[in-house]
């Protein structure tokens, strides 16, 4: 059976990829970029918007990193006002279970929902590190082992605050506005959570929103089998796709869940051009634009871990070797793991293909995920969910806030006159242009 | 000098029986359409701002904890998130949303504030509010309250915690200065990193390091603005707020309360401009107020004025009420949506004939309504 395509549009983030210096790029700020992102996705048809989060600056040798876009809004204010100037989109937003606490995040996703009329999704996500904790009263207080518990434990507490409303709890007639039982008082005792009460949202519409999870290791491709509606993945390559895609899907039996009830989608970029020439053309500026030469050299500062500022981003690789101490940033997460590793791979792939330091790093680079005509794109994306790589994807533009316009305008037509993605809504909330059943009591 | 005339919206009106009003609206309380349709109605009446109330816990007819009536609206809408749905669809009005102080993070309410300021374009405000109540606290499970006692030190702890949290706030919407964004292709910096701050809050209560994840609103500071009924929050607004609500119940009442406000900031050292005062009133305009009393058991108490009449009438007791040293008037209506079409139709045309109030919104932004100048961040260095 043909499969239907699923697509949501990535507001453009604050690293790298996201090209500040192109004539074309506008405010990562103003309200009106966010409209106009979001007013393409649904002139699209697309399933959801979606909003990044990062609760601290980064920091590159203990200062604040200063190369790349920087400056976002809170997400879920941002997605209520655009729940005001859309009627479709589904409105995404990521929220950190670490500096929350259940009862304002249940609290505030409910509202959105009943805002929006059945359109949000909730992106758990987790942090561990004290460096973020540091803007909280808090503080960053929580081992990285307990974050898949906290999350779990945080997203269990959420849906019973949910639950705790009955779908017909408000009657308002007859003198009698709450049916009598219409409101129970919740309890929740466990490792992370110990709290009590009367929750003050009525049961959002879609019953519970759209809950996506992006964890790829074991345990968070297990948290997201158990309590996931959408999976925000990195598998944007067609065979580690299906293998993901695999693995995943058969996790949810497990838990009494069908294979549809899970979406897949991974997050990808992609360029256009008239010829597949002008595509890889393109392509090829668009990589160099992302690293400056000043970036090309903080990714080596990354990795070396110490400062390279005297070196010439157009020459070689520093003789002097990583130091694999603490490092020297801060808030990001690509330069976690064996840095001494990924040196040594830089350094040979310099001497064999005899690259400077911006050619390296800008060769490392991960390439866009589709590149070509209008018609080739739509090919590939086609066929990647069909071959069961994906069931659809989230669009990460490199331009803001217009990144998203051909994509929307020659791209989406083809995949409609394919009959593999919807010509218009065919219901209200997200839950019914993911497919998704509303979560029943 | 024009009065200024807030209007503060809560459920289907502040009467707990107004969902049982001709012309109400209960099976929509919980949809965008019937904010935006109040909005609008306020706009159209070129009000001030309008606030809209919040808290972590139900709604109750008592107010040191929940209650088990089932004949009175509960439940309530995140109120800066009901203040940014209605962003996009005005252009004058300000937004003024409620939140904690107590439970809530004042790094997630900066970021919320400053994000509907620029939803707005320069139109956000925000109420502080202290939660002292038990039944929240058990919500979050973090602390446990003894029960309401208003003399205990208790309250006066959390006033001196909420303080902090204001100070909080504030530093971060300036820890960006305004120019800090520079898009420098040249030495390829999106930021002047000297341009961004490390607040560095250390309080008795928590610490907060900074800078904030987003750049400074387009007012500078959003307006603040809080609610008091004696010295501690008269002295928690005459640190960190704008603009204070009270509660005379007559035009002595007032003056009383408007020098114990001035005192309040001399007490604790304010220095800039002074608070706006502005008195807050329930307020009938149809005659209905006597039928919900009856439909809920007993007369309405408030800890505002409850005032009963014509718009005419009303508006002799605001200007009657006024040299008492009143700024303007928050007004509550009773019901909704009549009493706001009461406001906006029938007080403010009276309010203009007699030259009291204006004709037509002259500045965009919300703190130049009220005279007050967009300042510079506390950060920024002279160049």
């Amino acid at each position: 059976m043909t499969k239907q395509i699923h697509l949501a549009a990535h507001f453009p983030g604050v690293n790298n990829t996201t090209v500040w210096s192109d004539p074309r790029s506008g405010s990562q700020i103003d309200f009106d970029s966010f409209r106009h992102l979001a007013q393409t996705a649904e002139r699209g048809k697309f399933d959801f918007f979606f909003l990044a989060e990062g609760l601290r600056l980064r920091e590159m040798k203990g200062r604040i990193h200063d190369l790349d876009v920087v400056g976002r809004p809170e997400s879920l204010t941002v997605l209520a006002a655009l729940a005001a100037v859309t009627t479709r989109l589904g409105l995404a937003a990521t929220v950190n279970s670490t500096f929350n606490e259940p009862y304002e995040v249940a609290r505030r996703l409910a509202s959105l929902d009943h805002l929006s009329g059945g359109r949000a999704a909730w992106n758990v996500v987790t942090s561990w590190d004290a460096f973020t904790g540091e803007n909280f009263r808090r503080g960053g207080y929580l081992a990285e082992s307990d974050r898949y518990t906290r999350a779990a434990e945080f997203l269990q507490t959420v849906r019973e605050l949910w639950d705790s409303w009955a779908p017909d709890a408000i009657t308002a007639k007859d003198g009698q506005f709450i049916r009598p039982g219409g409101i129970s008082t919740f309890h929740h005792d466990g490792l992370h959570f110990t709290i009590t009460g009367r929750f003050n949202v009525p049961r959002p519409p879609q019953g519970h929103p759209v809950i996506i999870q992006a964890g790829d290791s074991e345990e968070g491709r297990d948290f997201a089998a158990a309590s996931a509606d959408v999976i925000f993945s990195r598998h944007s390559k067609l065979e580690e796709g299906r293998a993901f895609y695999k693995d995943v899907k058969s996790r949810l039996a497990r838990y009494g869940r069908e294979p549809g009830d899970l979406k897949i989608l991974p997050a990808v970029t992609y360029v256009l051009g008239d010829t597949q020439e002008e595509a890889e053309r393109h392509a090829a500026e668009i990589r160099r634009a992302q690293v400056s030469p000043q970036t090309a050299i903080s990714f080596l500062e990354g990795i070396w871990g110490r400062d390279l500022s005297a070196y010439d981003p157009d020459g070689p690789l520093p003789d002097i070797e990583p130091d694999l101490g603490k490092g020297v940033s801060e808030g990001r997460a690509q330069f976690r793991g064996d840095r001494g590793a990924v040196a040594a791979k830089w350094r040979a792939l310099a001497a064999e293909k005899n690259l400077s330091i911006r050619e390296l790093v800008i060769e490392t680079a991960a390439p866009q995920t589709f590149v070509g005509t209008a018609a080739t794109v739509a090919e590939q994306i086609n066929t990647f969910v069909q071959t069961d790589a994906a069931d659809g994807f989230i669009f990460v533009p490199h331009l803001t806030p217009g990144g998203l316009d051909d994509l929307v305008d020659k791209v989406v037509p083809l995949l409609q006159e394919k009959g593999v993605f919807r010509a218009d809504y065919t219901g209200p909330t997200l839950r019914d242009h993911l497919g998704l059943k509303t979560k029943e009591l | 000098m024009t009065l200024h005339l807030a209007v503060a919206l809560d459920g289907a009106g502040w009467h707990p029986a107004a969902w049982r009003a001709e012309g109400a609206q209960p099976d929509r309380l919980f949809t965008a359409g019937y904010w935006a349709e109040l909005v609008l109605e306020a706009e159209r009446g070129l009000l001030d701002w309008v606030t809209f109330e919040d808290s972590l816990g139900l709604q109750s007819a008592r107010f040191d904890g929940p209650d088990e009536r089932l004949d009175q609206v509960r439940g309530r809408l995140d109120a800066v998130l009901l203040a940014a749905s209605l962003a996009p669809l005005t252009s004058r009005i300000g937004l003024i949303p409620t939140t904690s102080v107590t439970h809530t993070e004042p790094f997630h309410v900066a970021i919320g504030i400053a994000s509907l300021d620029y939803a707005s374009r320069g139109r956000a405000g925000w109420r502080p509010r202290v939660s002292a109540r038990p039944d929240e606290a058990a919500h979050f499970g973090r602390r446990e309250f003894p029960p309401i006692d208003l003399a205990s030190p208790q309250v006066a702890e959390l006033f001196a915690e909420a303080s902090d949290a204001v100070e909080v706030v504030r530093r971060l919407w300036d820890s960006w200065e305004d120019d800090a964004e520079i898009r420098d292709a040249a030495t390829g910096r999106f930021i002047d990193r000297d341009r961004l701050h490390y607040i560095d809050f250390e309080g008795r209560f928590f610490k907060v390091k900074g800078p904030s994840i987003t750049p400074r609103p387009p007012q500078g500071q959003p307006l603040v603005t809080s609610l008091g009924h004696n010295t501690a929050p008269y002295e928690f607004a005459a640190r960190g707020a704008d603009v204070l609500y009270i509660t005379p119940q007559d035009r002595d009442d007032a003056r009383r309360i408007t020098e114990e406000v001035r005192a309040a900031e001399a007490t604790v050292g304010r220095t800039g401009p002074s608070l706006k005062v502005f008195a807050d009133l329930v307020v009938f305009l149809g005659g209905h107020k006597a039928r919900l009393d009856d439909l809920d058991g007993g007369a309405l108490e408030s800890d505002a004025h409850i005032f009963e009449g014509t718009p005419a009438e009303l508006a002799d007791l605001l200007l009657d009420w006024r040299p008492a040293g009143l700024d303007g008037y928050r007004l509550r209506p009773g019901v909704l949506p009549h009493d706001l079409a009461a406001i906006t139709q029938g007080l403010v045309p009276e309010l203009q004939a007699r030259g009291a109030f204006r004709k037509a919104y002259e500045t965009a932004d919300l703190r130049g309504r009220l005279g007050l100048a967009r300042p510079g961040s506390r950060y920024a260095r002279a160049s």
